[in-house]
Formats: C-alpha cells, structure tokens, sequence
C-alpha cells in the first residue's frame, strides 16, 4: 500500500533530520522523503499536521513472558501494548521459563511473533543453559534461530571462568553478550538500594559495589576476550563512571539505563509501594543525576523501558515478597520527552537514544527512515496531555510507579512495515 | 502522599512507626498510660470496659511471646474480645496471601489487627487495605518498626528520667536487623532527645545510619561515655551464620554491657533491654538484675502503653 504522511515534523536522529518534510511509502519501505516520487498515487493519506513522524521506537528490554508467565502477559496483549506505545521493535530477554536456550524456542517465538504482526521481536538468547551459569547454550544454532544477542537477564552467573568462557567464544563468532551487572553475593536477597530509605524503611539493602564490582569484571573480560559488550540497566553514579572510563579507553562498549532510573529514585517507594521494587533498585538522586548525565554525554547509549509486566497478586505483598518489575511499553517515549524536557535535550538527540542507538545495539537496520528501509514509524502529538491509568494501559501488566502521572506526548499512529498497526482512538 | 497512620483530622488511625508520628500523640499515649498504671495500681479489679464488644484479632506471623501476650492482657484488661492467631511463617506456603488471611478475618467483623510479620512493610500494607473503621498495630514488621516497643521504651525513660531534652541515649547492638531499634530512635528524636548514639562494629550498623539523626560509636568505651540511658539490642544467634561476627564470645568482649563499662555511664544511668535478653551475649547478668536495669518495669510498662494505644485507636475517651 501507498502512504503519504503529510505536514508532519519529522525527526530522524539517524539522518539529523528535523524538519517539516513529508514521508512517502511503498512496498513497505520509505520511498521518498520531502518531494513525492514520480507517479505516486498515495492509497492511504496520513495528514500529520501539528504531529511529529519519527521511527518506531526501539526497546531494548521489553519481557513479553512468553513462554512460560502467560498469567502475567501474552504476545497478543504486550504487542498491542508495544505499537500502543509506538514501539515497533523490541527485544526480548531470554528469562522466559523455560528460558530461551534452545532453537525451538526461539523459532516458535519469533513465528508467533510475526504471526501477530505488529511489533518486530528480536530475541536475546540464552548465554548458559537454563540460564544456569555453568554450560554455554548453541549459539550458533540460536544465531541461526534468531537470536541477536546472548545474555543472562538477571540470572547470576557466579562463576567467572564460565562467564570469561562464554565471552571468549562468543567473540569468536562475533557475537553481542548483553550483560546485566550485579554481584549475586552483594545482591542477596536484597530489594531497595542500599541507602537511607532502605535504611529506615528496613528493606534489605543492594548497595552500589554490587554493580560496580560485576561491571569491573565484565569491562575487564571484555577487554581480554574481545567480546562486544553491552552493559544492562545501569543504575548508579558509580557505574556510569566506569563505563565513560571504559569508552574513553577505546573499549567498543555500549549501555542502557531503564527509563524508570532516570525518572525515579529511592524515594518514591515512599510507604512501602511495591511498584517502586525493581529490577535494578531505584538509587539516590545522586545516581539520578549522573544517570541523566552520562545520557547526554553519550556514555549511556540507550533508554529502555525494562518492561516487565507483573499480575496484581505478585505485587499486593510487602514489599520484599513482591516481585519485581513494572509494565512500561506504553510510557517509554511519553518518559523520553519528559526527560527531554527537563533536560532541554533537543528532540532530534532524545529520540536517538530509543531509535538508531539501540537498533545499532542489536544489529538491526531498523530505528531510522532513509530511503530503502522499513516504513516503521510512530506519528505522535507532542502536545496530548494524559494521565497514567493502570486500566487503560493495553499490557497485561498494570503496574507502574508512573500510576497517576501527568504524561505529555501521546502516540497517534504506528506503522509496521508500512501498514498501520495501530491508530488512536481520538 | 497521606501520612498512612492518620486519618483526615490529624487523629491516630493506626499505629505502624513512630516515624512522622506527631509528638502530641505520642505525649498523649504516655500521658494516657500514665492513667492507665497508676488505676491499675492497687485495683482489685484491673479492668476498663474501653473495648467492651470491640474484636481484637492478634495476628502473628512470627513467632513472639511476649508482645503477643501483653497485647493480649492490654486488650483484656480493656474488655475486648481478643481473638489469637499464630500463623506463623509458614502460612504462605499453604497458598493464602496476607491480604486473603486478613479479608477473611475482616469478614468476621474484626476491630482492631495487632500484627507481627517477618517483612517490612507488612504492617502498612494490610492497613492500606482494610475498611476505615478498622485499626492496625504494628507490632513488629521485619527490620523496619516496632512502634509500641519503643513507646513503652519512652514512658520508661520519661518514668525514671522526667525531661527528654537533657538526656544521652545510647542504643547498643544490632541496630542493623533491629526495627525496635530503628523505632527507637524516632521516638527519641521525635521527643527532642539532643544526643542519640548507636554503638555497633560497622557489620550491624545500616548505610548512612547516621541520616536518622544518631552519632556512631563503634567503640563500646567511648560510646557509653556520660550516657543518661543504655538501650540493649537483642543479638540474635543467626547473626554468626552469615559473616557479620565471629562468635558471641568476641562480641561480648567487645560490646556486652558488663559492670565496669556500665560505670562510664552517668552515676544513675538506667539500663533498658527489649527482651528477650542472652545473658552473657549482650549483657552480663549482674548488669541485667543489678540496681540500673529497669528491664522489668519495662514490661509493666509495656501493658499499659499498648492499653493507651488501643483506646486511642478506638477512639475513647480516658
């Protein structure tokens, strides 16, 4: 089908495009930008006045619990969420139960997936077995089957020789291993970071040499196997410093943070709210700030939305039994624009770190629209005022620590592929 | 965000910290239990009809005597009904959710949940979900607070003591896992207490512990230095288990209250424990019954704070 979104802002950081520029669509890729391609006849007209056209979005960590946890979410419900929330790529960690360390797995994913058609799904594989931390899963099968990177989700893997194994052979291959930085035996049974809210609250406590000890050891390896790394949800000051040390030093390293670290901090669990208990902890507003930082200086790559849809029953527990997480497709890019706007980043460089950086991150020619690429795209109204309402969220996963929020910027339009999977109500 | 344990005009809805709670409500629970022991002094019959008809449900999570018991006696003593029930940690397991256990026991026309759980928070989450004519004491949740401990804690101090504001309070232990610790503390500040000292090695002192309003003393010697009043804190023998100390023996040595440290406290420093005690772990015995110890009396004590409580609670006039 032929599209033509007309009178739109476009933003695409890929190409440092902000401009009003018109997009035209056929064969489900971007035809022409600005001037419409001899003899095109749009069968479908998108007038986008007052909206700004960007690619889909780019969600590096969005659990969609399938298989395993379909009582928390389902691909149908986390997919609509996704292109709710202009989302039109997203990968998947591998902690599924059973976990995604067999090819069958990760074919039968990625076949429901597109079966579904609205989001692309790129999934992360397994780094060990059962993501057990002892045997290296088939990578070169689960390569073959799909999968763009390797990792342990927030698996420990206690073991360093089985951890500098792992990176060894992946680098190999040339493989990605993703890697989420947290010292099981620091970590232990702890649930708030290890502060004076955990402190006076009597939470047991994640202190900050939990992240960094696990990321010196993974910088290290990194440096010794040549693996391309990719550092997971970073969370503290601490952390942040010794990825931009790392990158100055020439280490080909790239990095996360979840949208929730740069908008929240120890305080908001406030009395006990479990939708505050997350995976990594909210820190202080010390490591907020260097968070926003290393965000805009380039040491941290991407934001993800850490999407990690919880059923009621797992969060109505005091707060150390609940578990951890919260849904979040639906408010990664409203949370984007809000930092942005705080910070005075410029749009064009916000909207990077959940487009071309992260689709850099898995390899993926997606996250931007030259010509010749997908006609994945998010229209949004940047001017939409709306409140976060848990029932309206399409996620099965109705926990946010955003619940009440005032967003601005509200999704119009997503495009997968050209067509449009998903038009707002209003 | 609501202050979570008091209603829309100020007033004591539940009992779950002593943290942000109003220094004219605690005053007034010392001043009510005041009442309450020098009526009970003397009284052929101890009861007040307070609570008459009223459903107090003790809801215990955890194991515990003591409180449990004198709640129960508080409870009677003002004519509740009092309904035990020792779930224990196990409850879990057989599938019912807090929450469940707790609806189910609000479906029987409970008043008042006297609740002990081995989680922080626990206390605050059930009181979030309960009916608004129902009240919630905390009565221990995990390491967080242990509001009526350290109420007793206060009206024991201001019994021996009077003023608040002339005072050093030492509390010596594990301040770490301790939530009547932590509820100590508030209570102490909240009373305008000027100095309070946490004494501990660095392995049962919390992060930035010192946040709260406390100085740290690592140093047992120099810690209790001219203090008005020792606080103990229980040491329980799991702690050996994961690393923090090495034997009872050394920390005896280092941080049991024994006579001859005792004598860096003022000449009339009095001694106060929790309970319950390990003698020769935390504090040698001659310490525990000797002349400062105001260990009983604390538990005296104990009955009629929890009495002021839950007449405050329920609304009555004393």
């Amino acid at each position: 089908m032929n599209v033509h979104i007309k009178n739109g802002r476009l933003i695409d950081p890929k190409n440092k495009t902000d401009a009003q520029q018109d997009v035209f669509i056929a064969e489900r890729r971007i035809v022409a930008i600005g001037k419409a391609p001899q003899d095109f006849v749009a069968e479908r007209v998108i007038d986008a006045s007052g909206l700004i056209v960007m690619p889909g979005l780019v969600d590096v960590a969005a659990r969609l619990r399938e298989p395993g946890y379909e009582y928390k979410a389902t691909l149908e419900s986390e997919m609509t969420a996704a292109v709710a929330g202009g989302v039109t790529s997203l990968s998947c960690p591998p902690d599924t139960d059973p976990p995604l360390d067999e090819p069958g797995l990760v074919e039968m994913l990625k076949h429901r997936a597109r079966s579904l058609n609205q989001a692309r799904v790129f999934p992360i594989g397994a780094l060990t077995y059962g993501l057990k931390g002892a045997e290296l899963t088939e990578m070169i099968e689960l390569t073959d089957a799909g999968c763009k990177a390797f990792s342990q989700a927030d698996a420990p893997l206690t073991d360093t020789r089985v951890l500098m194994r792992a990176m060894q052979y992946a680098a190999t291959f040339g493989y990605r291993v993703w890697l989420r930085p947290q010292d099981c035996f620091l970590a232990k049974n702890g649930v708030a970071h290890d502060g004076e809210v955990a402190t006076r609250l009597g939470l047991p406590p994640i202190p900050t040499v939990a992240e960094t000890i696990a990321l010196s050891t993974m910088l290290q390896l990194a440096r010794e196997t040549g693996a391309i790394l990719h550092i997971c949800r970073i969370s503290s000051a601490a952390g942040v410093e010794m990825v931009r040390a790392a990158k100055q030093q020439g280490l080909a390293v790239t990095c996360d943070v979840s949208m929730n670290h740069i908008h929240l901090t120890e305080m908001d669990i406030g009395f006990f709210d479990s939708n505050c208990h997350l995976s990594p902890p909210l820190r202080s507003q010390r490591d907020r700030e260097a968070l926003r930082v290393g965000l805009l200086d380039g040491t941290i790559d991407a934001i993800c939305s850490n999407h990690s849809p919880v059923d009621d029953d797992a969060k109505q527990l005091p707060f150390a039994e609940a578990e951890a997480g919260a849904t979040g497709l639906e408010l990664l890019l409203p949370l984007v624009l809000k930092w942005a706007e705080q910070g005075k980043v410029p749009l064009l460089e916000a909207l990077s770190r959940v487009t071309i950086n992260p689709a850099q991150m898995l390899g993926q020619k997606v996250g931007h629209l030259s010509i010749g690429a997908h006609a994945d795209i998010c229209i949004f109204n940047p001017k939409t005022s709306w409140k976060v309402e848990p029932a309206a969220l399409k996620s099965q996963g109705k926990n946010t620590p955003f619940n009440g929020y005032e967003m601005q910027g509200r999704v119009c339009y997503t495009l997968l592929d050209g067509q449009v999977v998903y038009q707002s109500a209003a | 965000m609501k202050n979570p344990q008091l209603n829309k005009n100020g007033e004591l809805q539940h009992l779950l910290t002593t943290e942000g709670l109003p220094v004219a409500i605690v005053r007034d629970i010392l001043d009510k239990a005041t009442v309450f022991l020098d009526a009970a002094e003397g009284r052929e019959i101890k009861k007040f009809p307070l609570l008459h008809g009223k459903s107090v449900f003790n809801l215990f999570f955890e194991d515990s005597t003591r409180t449990r018991t004198t709640f129960e006696i508080a409870a009677k003593r003002l004519s509740a009904d009092v309904v035990n029930l020792n779930i224990g940690s196990s409850s879990t397991n057989k599938g019912e959710t807090l929450l469940d256990t707790v609806n189910n026991l609000c479906a029987m026309h409970a008043d008042m949940f006297i609740v002990r759980h081995s989680q922080s928070g626990a206390a605050h989450l059930i009181a979030r979900n309960v009916a608004p004519d129902v009240h919630v004491i905390n009565a221990g949740d995990g390491r967080h607070a242990h509001p009526t401990q350290a109420l007793l804690d206060m009206f024991t101090i201001r019994h021996y003591k009077k003023e608040f504001h002339n005072l050093r309070v030492a509390i010596v232990g594990d301040v770490l896992h301790s939530r009547v610790a932590r509820s100590q503390i508030h209570a102490l500040t909240t009373l305008g207490v000027p100095e309070v000292r946490v004494i501990a090695p660095k392995t049962l002192l919390p992060a930035m512990v010192e946040h709260l309003g406390v100085q740290v003393y690592c140093n047992m010697e120099q810690g209790l230095k001219d203090v008005d009043v020792v606080m103990m804190l229980r040491l329980q023998n799991e702690r050996m288990l994961g690393a923090l100390l090495p034997s009872a023996q050394e920390y005896f040595k280092h941080y049991g209250l024994t006579q001859e440290r005792l004598a860096l406290a003022k000449q009339d420093a009095i001694v106060m424990h929790p309970g319950p005690m390990n003698r020769g772990v935390e504090i040698d015995s001659s310490v525990a019954d000797g002349t400062h110890s105001v260990i009983l009396p604390q538990v005296t004590f104990g009955i009629a704070v929890r009495m002021a409580v839950m007449s405050m609670l329920a609304g009555a006039k004393v």
